[in-house]
C-alpha cells in the first residue's frame, strides 16, 4: 500500500458548502488506475466523518484527471462553518494520504 | 493575426500581497492589462457590514492604494490598463477615490470607468416568489427579510464597452472573475457574443490567472519542491485572437509555470468540467490541451464554448447571527486531553451563566483537526503541544461577546502550560448566509460611466 500522493497530485476548492477535489495522475498508468479504482463510493466513504453528502466524479481524460464534487462537506462553508478548514483547503491534501493498493509493476 | 494580448493578474483575493501590482508591472512593463480580483463569494457582505459603520467603505480600499502604487509607473510612461472588481458595492465611490489619487499624481488624463447594474437587491426584495436557493431549493421568503446583498455576476460585455470608450481603468462590482480577462480580449479582438469558442478560450485564460500565484505554483501539491518558492511570480496570460493562451510569469520571479501547476489551477473550484458556466460562454474543459512550449510557458488551447445561460447567477447574502473563534496553545504531557477539557470548560461556564449557542466546536490543532476523523491516524497521546481552538455561533451578538471574554482566563484557571494567548480577545464576526440564485438577463441592465470625462 502506498499513499495516493505518490501517483497523483490534487487541488481542492470551495463552492458554498460544497467542495471539489481534482486529482491528477502523475503518469498515464496512474491515470488508468485512478479511473478504475478511485470511485465515488471510495471517496464518499473516506470523507464520511466530515458529513459529506452526494459525491460525483467527473472524468477529465484530456488532463489525466478525475474531479470530485463533494456536496455539503464544508458544514456551511466559508461564511458560516466553525471548522478551522471552512473552505476545504486541506481536502486535497487529505485525499492524497489515502492508502491505495497500487501495483508496483506500474 | 494580431499580436497576443498580455494580461497579468496581481491580486487573487481581497487581502493578497499589497506590493504585487507595482512589482508585476516593474517586472513586465509591456503588459497590456493588469487584472485585480478582490471579490470572493461573501466579500460583498463584509463590505456591507463595513459600510454600516462608514458609508464610504463599500468597496475594496486596498485598490486605491494599488492605484497609488502604480502612479510612478504610469508617470514614467507605462501604458498598462487596469480592470478590477474592487468596486464592490460602490464602484462609483471607488472610481472617485482613484480619480483623486490620479489627480494628485498629475495623471488626470487617465480615464476611470465605473460599472453599474449588478446590484439586484431591490429586485429580490420586491419579488413575490421565485429566486429559490440553487444549493437547497428553499424559497427566498425564508431569508428575504434578512437579505444584505444580492449581486448578479455580470459578464465581459460591459467591460469591453468601457474600454472601447477609452477607459484606462475599469472598476466593476460583481462580475464573473474570468470576465475581467475576457473583457479586454473581446475589446481588442472584436469578438461578438456569438464567438463562443474564442470567448470560452479567454474564459479559461481568465480562470487560470484570477487566483494570482496559484497558476505559478502557489497552493500546489509539490510546493516545497518549487524553485524559489519564497517569491512566486504572479501570472501573465498571453491571449491570442482565437482565445488560446500561453500562461507564463515574469523572468526572474519564483515558482514555476508547468503543465502540473496549470492543470491544478484549471480545475480549481470547478464542478462539471464539461459545462463551466460563465455569463460569456458555457465552456467545456474536456477539449483543452495543456502543453509546455518553453521555460515557464504553457500553452492552453482547444476550449470549446456554447451560448451562455439566459439568466445571470446571483450571489445573495443574508444576516444569520454571529460567531467567534478563540485560540490558545497548550504545552505539556497529555496536552490534547488537557486542551479538550479546558475548551469544554469554557463552554460549560458560559452555558451555566445562561448563554445560548446554536453551535459550538472544540478543536485541537495538531491532531488532524482540519479533516477531523480522517487524517489523524496518529495517536493524540504522544503530542507534547496542541493549539486549542474553541468556536461558537449564536443568533444574538451578546453571548458571542461574552464568549470572547472567556478565552484568556484559561491562563489562570486552565492547565499549566497554557500559553500563546497574547493576541487579544477573539473578534466577534457576523455570519452571512450564502444564497446563490438566478435572475433573468432581461431584469439586469449593465452600464458604465467614465467618471472623469469632460462634461459637455
Amino acid at each position: 500500500m502506498i499513499p495516493l500522493r505518490e501517483i497523483a497530485f490534487a487541488r481542492s476548492g470551495d463552492k458554498g458548502s460544497s467542495a471539489n477535489i481534482a486529482v491528477f495522475a502523475r503518469t498515464p498508468a496512474a491515470y488508468g488506475w485512478l479511473r478504475g479504482h478511485l470511485t465515488e463510493a471510495a471517496v464518499e466513504a473516506y470523507f464520511r466523518p466530515l458529513g459529506v453528502g452526494r459525491v460525483t466524479r467527473y472524468d477529465v481524460p484530456n488532463l489525466e484527471a478525475v474531479n470530485f464534487v463533494l456536496t455539503g462537506v464544508l458544514a456551511g462553508g466559508g461564511s458560516r462553518s466553525l471548522r478551522v478548514d471552512a473552505q476545504g483547503k486541506a481536502l486535497g491534501m487529505a485525499l492524497l494520504e489515502l492508502q491505495v493498493d497500487y501495483p508496483e509493476s506500474k | 493575426m494580431p499580436p497576443a494580448l498580455k494580461i497579468g493578474n496581481a491580486s487573487g483575493f481581497w487581502g493578497d500581497q499589497p506590493g504585487a501590482p507595482a512589482r508585476l508591472v516593474a517586472e513586465q512593463p509591456d503588459l497590456d492589462y493588469l487584472t485585480l480580483d478582490y471579490l470572493a463569494e461573501v466579500s460583498l457582505s463584509i463590505m456591507a457590514s463595513m459600510r454600516a459603520q462608514d458609508p464610504a467603505a463599500g468597496y475594496a480600499r486596498d485598490f486605491v492604494d494599488a492605484v497609488r502604487s502604480l502612479c510612478p509607473f504610469w508617470s514614467a510612461g507605462g501604458r498598462t490598463k487596469v480592470v478590477t472588481n474592487a468596486g464592490g458595492l460602490d464602484p462609483e465611490a471607488c472610481a472617485r477615490a482613484c480619480v483623486a489619487v490620479l489627480r494628485a499624481a498629475n495623471l488626470a488624463h487617465l480615464r476611470v470607468a465605473a460599472v453599474a447594474g449588478d446590484d439586484v437587491l431591490a429586485t429580490l426584495k420586491s419579488a413575490a416568489g421565485g429566486f429559490a436557493s440553487l444549493d437547497t431549493g428553499a424559497p427566498l421568503s425564508t431569508v428575504a427579510a434578512r437579505l444584505v446583498t444580492a449581486n448578479a455576476y455580470l459578464g465581459a460585455g460591459v467591460i469591453a464597452d468601457a474600454l472601447l470608450a477609452g477607459a484606462d481603468i475599469v472598476i466593476t462590482g460583481r462580475v464573473a472573475d474570468p470576465s475581467l480577462t475576457v473583457g479586454p480580449c473581446a475589446a481588442r479582438f472584436g469578438w461578438s457574443a456569438a464567438d463562443h469558442d474564442s470567448l470560452a478560450g479567454a474564459t479559461v485564460a481568465g480562470h487560470l490567472v484570477e487566483c494570482g500565484t496559484q497558476a505559478c505554483g502557489g497552493y500546489s501539491t509539490d510546493w516545497l519542491d518549487l524553485a524559489d518558492n519564497l517569491s512566486i511570480g504572479f501570472p501573465v496570460a498571453e491571449v491570442s485572437a482565437d482565445g488560446s493562451c500561453v500562461v507564463t510569469k515574469p523572468a526572474g520571479s519564483g515558482g514555476a509555470v508547468s503543465v502540473q501547476t496549470v492543470k491544478e489551477q484549471l480545475l480549481y473550484e470547478v464542478g462539471d468540467p464539461g459545462s463551466y458556466l460563465s455569463p460569456d460562454a458555457t465552456v467545456s474543459f474536456l477539449t483543452l490541451r495543456a502543453e509546455a512550449v518553453g521555460a515557464d510557458r504553457v500553452r492552453v488551447s482547444g476550449a470549446t464554448g456554447r451560448a451562455p445561460p439566459d439568466s445571470y447567477k446571483v450571489s445573495a447574502t443574508y444576516r444569520d447571527g454571529y460567531r467567534a473563534h478563540g485560540m490558545v496553545t497548550v504545552f505539556g504531557h497529555d496536552a490534547v486531553r488537557k486542551a479538550r477539557r479546558a475548551g469544554d470548560g469554557v463552554l460549560h461556564r458560559l452555558r451555566r451563566e445562561g448563554c445560548v449557542f446554536r453551535e459550538t466546536l472544540v478543536e485541537c490543532l495538531g491532531t488532524g483537526a482540519s479533516v477531523r476523523g480522517i487524517a489523524s491516524r496518529m495517536s493524540d497521546t504522544h503530542l507534547v503541544e496542541t493549539v486549542l481552538r474553541v468556536s461558537v455561533a449564536a443568533d444574538e451578538r451578546e453571548p458571542v461577546e461574552r464568549f470572547a471574554k472567556e478565552i484568556a482566563p484559561l491562563v489562570t484557571c486552565g492547565p499549566q502550560g497554557v500559553t500563546g494567548y497574547a493576541s487579544g480577545r477573539p473578534k466577534v464576526l457576523p455570519i452571512f448566509g450564502y444564497w446563490p440564485t438566478l435572475v433573468p438577463r432581461s431584469a439586469v441592465a449593465p452600464s458604465f460611466r467614465i467618471v472623469n470625462a469632460a462634461r459637455p
